[in-house]
């Protein structure tokens, strides 16, 4: 499957490609379930941190040599039985599991929204996600806190810095029982923490998580939406910005990008 | 043409927040005698032939890894039942 690039307007890559040309060297490969939504604008943000983009479609049973994996959002499978339940056996699912619990050298992966879910229901990451507690589809500009920068996938951020990225989902309440939740907290897992008002009722106001290892990490809020200036929230953590002009989701795709590279 | 019933809960200490929802719209029929609900899944498996040990151990374990997440579920009945039955 060939990805077109632009979608809109004149493309610009994030300046570091142009002076750490390697970086494009660094292949991450985006899954597609039938029913993603946001795997087109996970390719861009891949491409727009200077990486190379790669489709990947879930019913094959090859990598296709990727060095990173960001399973997207969206609704695979219509969210039916439990949001991500069918798409955790989809014969690429099995690839993705065995390489990213594979020890030291593991392949990083990221779940987004329904990526996060199908990484809880795969068992890469602990807990799960129920319905939001207010019952409604919840569509904002959200502020995070980033609780660690040491994953692959935060390093370009700093340990308690804020980000507004745009949340939208159903079965957002992230779940565990409080043994979990202690040692997810006790061993510095809670990645992302929802700052303000709790959206959704998460428990310990969590939004996202990492694996023991620290290479798979899921997260309800999109990143994704929020790399382009004119196509992202209207506020950021970083102060004023132009309408639409926030791209604090940026740095989720370059942290994974100059770790690999480097 | 038998079928085999598994329903599956949401664990007890887990919020259900569909059956509080439903909860909250029963007493505006005027059905007030109801302190809570939860709501759960029924799934009916069908089978074409008769139902064998080994076909019933298959419908326990797709009810435990597909059907329901262990994190979030329990699986509160596997039972098979004839046609008419019920």
């Amino acid at each position: 499957m060939s990805v077109e690039t632009p979608l809109i307007g004149d493309f610009q890559p994030f300046p570091s490609a142009s002076t750490e040309g390697s970086l494009a060297g660094v292949r991450v490969g985006v899954v597609t379930f039938p029913g993603t939504l946001d795997d087109r604008d996970a390719m861009r943000a891949v491409r727009l941190a200077g990486g190379t983009a790669i489709s990947l479609w879930h019913g094959d049973h090859d990598l296709r040599g990727v060095d990173a994996v960001i399973i997207p959002g969206g609704f695979s499978y219509g969210d039916y039985l439990r949001a991500g339940a069918i798409s955790r056996f989809a014969p690429l699912m099995e690839q993705i599991t065995a390489a990213a619990t594979g020890g030291s050298g593991a392949l990083p992966v990221l779940g987004i929204c329904n990526g996060f879910q199908v990484l809880t229901e795969a068992h890469l990451l602990p807990g799960s996600m129920i319905k939001n507690n207010s019952l409604h589809f919840l569509c904002r500009d959200q502020r995070l806190r980033v609780e660690n920068a040491d994953t692959l996938w935060t390093s370009d951020y700093a340990a308690g810095e804020e980000i507004v990225v745009p949340l939208k989902n159903q079965d957002g309440q992230f779940v565990a029982d409080e043994h979990t939740l202690d040692e997810l907290e006790g061993e510095g897992r809670v990645v992302f923490r929802y700052v303000g008002e709790n959206p959704n009722g998460s428990r310990r106001d969590i939004a996202g998580i990492s694996n023991a290892a620290g290479n798979v990490v899921g997260l309800m809020p999109h990143p994704e939406h929020a790399v382009e200036p004119g196509f992202g929230p209207d506020s950021s953590a970083r102060g004023e910005v132009d309408l639409r002009g926030g791209t604090d989701g940026l740095g989720i795709f370059t942290s994974v990008l100059k770790k690999l590279v480097g | 043409m038998p079928r085999i019933v598994v329903d599956v809960m949401p664990k007890p200490e887990i919020l259900d927040p569909q059956g509080k929802a439903i909860a909250g719209a029963l007493p505006r029929l005027g059905l007030t005698g109801f302190a809570g609900v939860r709501q759960g899944k029924r799934f009916e498996l069908e089978v074409a032939g008769e139902v064998t040990p080994e076909l019933l151990e298959q419908a326990r374990s797709a009810a435990t890894t597909l059907l329901s997440n262990p994190v979030i579920e329990d699986v509160t009945r596997v039972e098979v039942i004839q046609e008419d039955a019920e």
